[in-house]
């Protein structure tokens, strides 16, 4: 029998475009062909390559929920070639997309705990999938903090639904920008996102932290959870290395003993500290 | 499964006819542009006789250094995936060195764990791969120190050693090398009690490859990386030669209407390897980039596949412009 051809990418349609902060996109994409669209399911924390026929691919998580069927959303920064050719798409173009890769944040593990959400800049897209997938099964949970920071209120990703969040009784909603980067009628907060968490001081008993975010933001936010008495087994983050396969064969992602595309993205602090600082 | 036969000259000389006449492909080492590579033959006549090893590996015939994955037509709001099957030909690796054929394994173990890469498989089932032991090293080799020898069967379908008294030992080590051998059974005569060694090269170990995976974790912020790699350039030769090194990168190459994904091979001693796009590089210094290519194939390969990624045939050795050998480091690396 012929053997399938892993590198071939499901064709998706760009069903919507948000913009969210300058150079920064939200694509929903819908599947082209609707089996694959039936066949279709990932786990939260899962990633893949999304490709700008003609320029190449690109490695983003998948930013939305597990919970929500039919579609898939993605959020990235047009930085380099590929980035740049995907942002020119337009509602009704056609992207590709290889997936789901990459391990999970295991959240039926979290059930019945606190979960505490640390994130910067761009880096609150992965973590946006994790928040909706446990709000949409709000009960399997206990509280819900999110501590979310920006250079400015302009770089702020998801603002619809900060707001959302922000009405909702069921989860606590910090948002900060960086001191010079508020504006005039700004309500949050004002401040770098290590000292916002060290006031909101959250508890670490019976709760798990999920940080992501800028080197420095993780560098200064870690050692202040460790200080509040968060293990290094209850903190998790996610990885992104530069890939091509995605399938641990190209040899890129490779960290220590970890491919991050096989046995990350997701790792928690602990497991963080036994590969070398090659992300 | 293994019997062992021999193989006068002649015979050998005949087999390459009756190879041919199967339609089968014969690649052996052959002389290019005043090299030693391995090329398309019809002949015993035109294998050269007197040398180490071909430049570049054989891991080509597999795995191409550029290929397709798949290819698109586009138009507006429209794109039309095409997929790819390679053109394929069965195809007899004459006269590989057991170091060589033994990099199949590496690479058939990255290409197939998890996931199976179709590309790679599909020519890999082509190949037969006929290995020559060898009558003599040079100071690049270091098969016996990661596992191999001059006259290890691993990887072959069928093994050739040279006797002394003229014709070749002829073990058929597969149902590959089996099938090969009953195109033209009359060919091959029973052994009888000849010493496979007699004409062996003798490669001395210089170092023992598990304890060296067992020193790797206690080096990690070692100089000895940056001493190593200080003359390195970032040329990726090592890599380029290596019939085990498996890294790729997947490029596109397209017009406005249409286009294909290429996967290329690349380097982990590339600067560009790991480059984000942001600028960040996990791995900006060349040592580490050396560091890396030691760990991967002597650490990290062996703790998930069983075995180093390396079968000690020194072409990057040979390869290196700024003469590097592998064999001396790694030795070094063993001895701290």
């Amino acid at each position: 029998m012929a053997e399938k051809n892993i590198y071939l990418p499901y064709l998706m349609r760009v069903a919507k475009v948000t913009d969210e902060a300058p150079a920064v996109k939200t694509f929903r994409l819908e599947f082209v062909n609707p089996e694959d669209a039936d066949n279709f399911d990932f786990n939260t924390g899962q990633f893949g390559l999304y490709s700008a026929f003609g320029e190449g691919e690109s490695t983003f998580c998948i930013a939305s929920s597990p919970t929500r069927k039919g579609y898939i959303e993605c959020t990235f920064r047009a930085v380099g070639r590929v980035t740049h050719a995907l942002a020119a798409k337009e509602e009704g173009d056609i992207i590709g997309f290889r997936g789901p890769y990459g391990n999970l944040f295991p959240i039926e593990e979290w059930r019945g705990k606190n979960l505490l959400f640390v994130a910067g800049g761009i880096a609150l897209p992965p973590l946006r999938s994790v928040i909706w997938n446990c709000l949409d099964q709000r009960d399997g949970f206990r509280d819900i903090t999110v501590v979310y920071g920006a250079r400015s209120v302009a770089d702020l990703v998801y603002k619809y639904e900060l707001r959302d969040w922000q009405e909702r009784a069921d989860i606590d909603l910090a948002v900060t920008v960086d001191p010079g980067g508020e504006t005039h009628d700004w309500k949050g907060k004002v401040g770098f996102v290590p000292p916002i968490v060290e006031q909101l001081a959250p508890r670490s008993e019976n709760t798990i932290a999920i940080v992501c975010g800028p080197p420095i933001m993780i560098k200064h936010t870690l050692p202040l959870l460790e200080t509040l008495g968060f293990t290094s087994d209850c903190i998790y983050t996610t990885l992104e290395n530069r890939m091509k396969c995605g399938l641990g064969k190209c040899g890129r992602c490779n960290t220590g003993r970890s491919f991050i595309c096989k046995d990350g993205p997701v790792y928690t602090l602990a497991q963080l500290q036994e590969l070398p600082a090659e992300y | 499964m293994a019997t062992t036969l021999k193989i006068s000259a002649a015979s050998l000389a005949a087999l390459f006819a009756v190879l041919g006449d199967a339609g089968r492909r014969i690649l052996g080492p052959a002389e290019v542009d005043g090299r030693i590579e391995l090329k398309a033959v019809r002949t015993l006549a035109e294998v050269a006789g007197d040398q180490i090893q071909p430049v570049l590996s054989a891991k080509e015939t597999a795995f191409p250094r550029v290929e397709r994955l798949l290819s698109y037509r586009m138009a507006p709001g429209k794109v039309e995936l095409q997929d790819y099957d390679p053109e394929v030909q069965p195809t007899v690796l004459f006269g590989l060195r057991p170091c060589e054929a033994a990099g199949f394994n590496s690479l058939d173990a990255v290409f197939n764990w998890d996931t199976r890469d179709k590309f790679f498989n599909a020519r890999r089932e082509q190949l037969t791969v006929v290995g020559l032991s060898c009558t003599q090293a040079d100071d690049a080799c270091f098969c016996t120190s990661v596992g191999g020898g001059p006259g290890s069967t691993k990887g072959s379908d069928i093994l050739l050693t040279p006797l002394p008294e003229g014709g070749y030992l002829a073990e058929i080590l597969t149902e590959r090398g089996e099938a090969l051998k009953d195109l033209a059974p009359a060919l091959f005569q029973p052994a009888n009690g000849e010493d496979k060694e007699a004409m062996l090269a003798k490669v001395e170990p210089s170092f023992e490859h598990q304890g060296l995976a067992a020193k790797l974790p206690g080096l990690f912020t070692s100089d000895i990386w940056a001493e190593q790699s200080l003359r390195c350039i970032g040329c990726g030769a090592c890599a380029f030669v290596c019939p085990t090194c498996v890294c790729f990168d997947i490029q596109e190459e397209a017009d406005t209407k249409q286009g294909q994904r290429l996967r290329c091979w690349d380097s982990c001693g590339l600067r560009q390897f790991t480059l984000h796009a942001s600028g960040h590089n996990p791995r900006s210094a060349q040592s580490e980039r050396w560091r890396q290519r030691i760990y991967h194939k002597f650490g990290y390969f062996a703790e998930r596949f069983g075995g180093p990624m390396c079968v000690g045939c020194g072409k990057c050795s040979r390869a290196c412009p700024v003469d590097m050998n592998l064999k001396e480091h790694l030795t070094q690396v063993y001895e701290v």
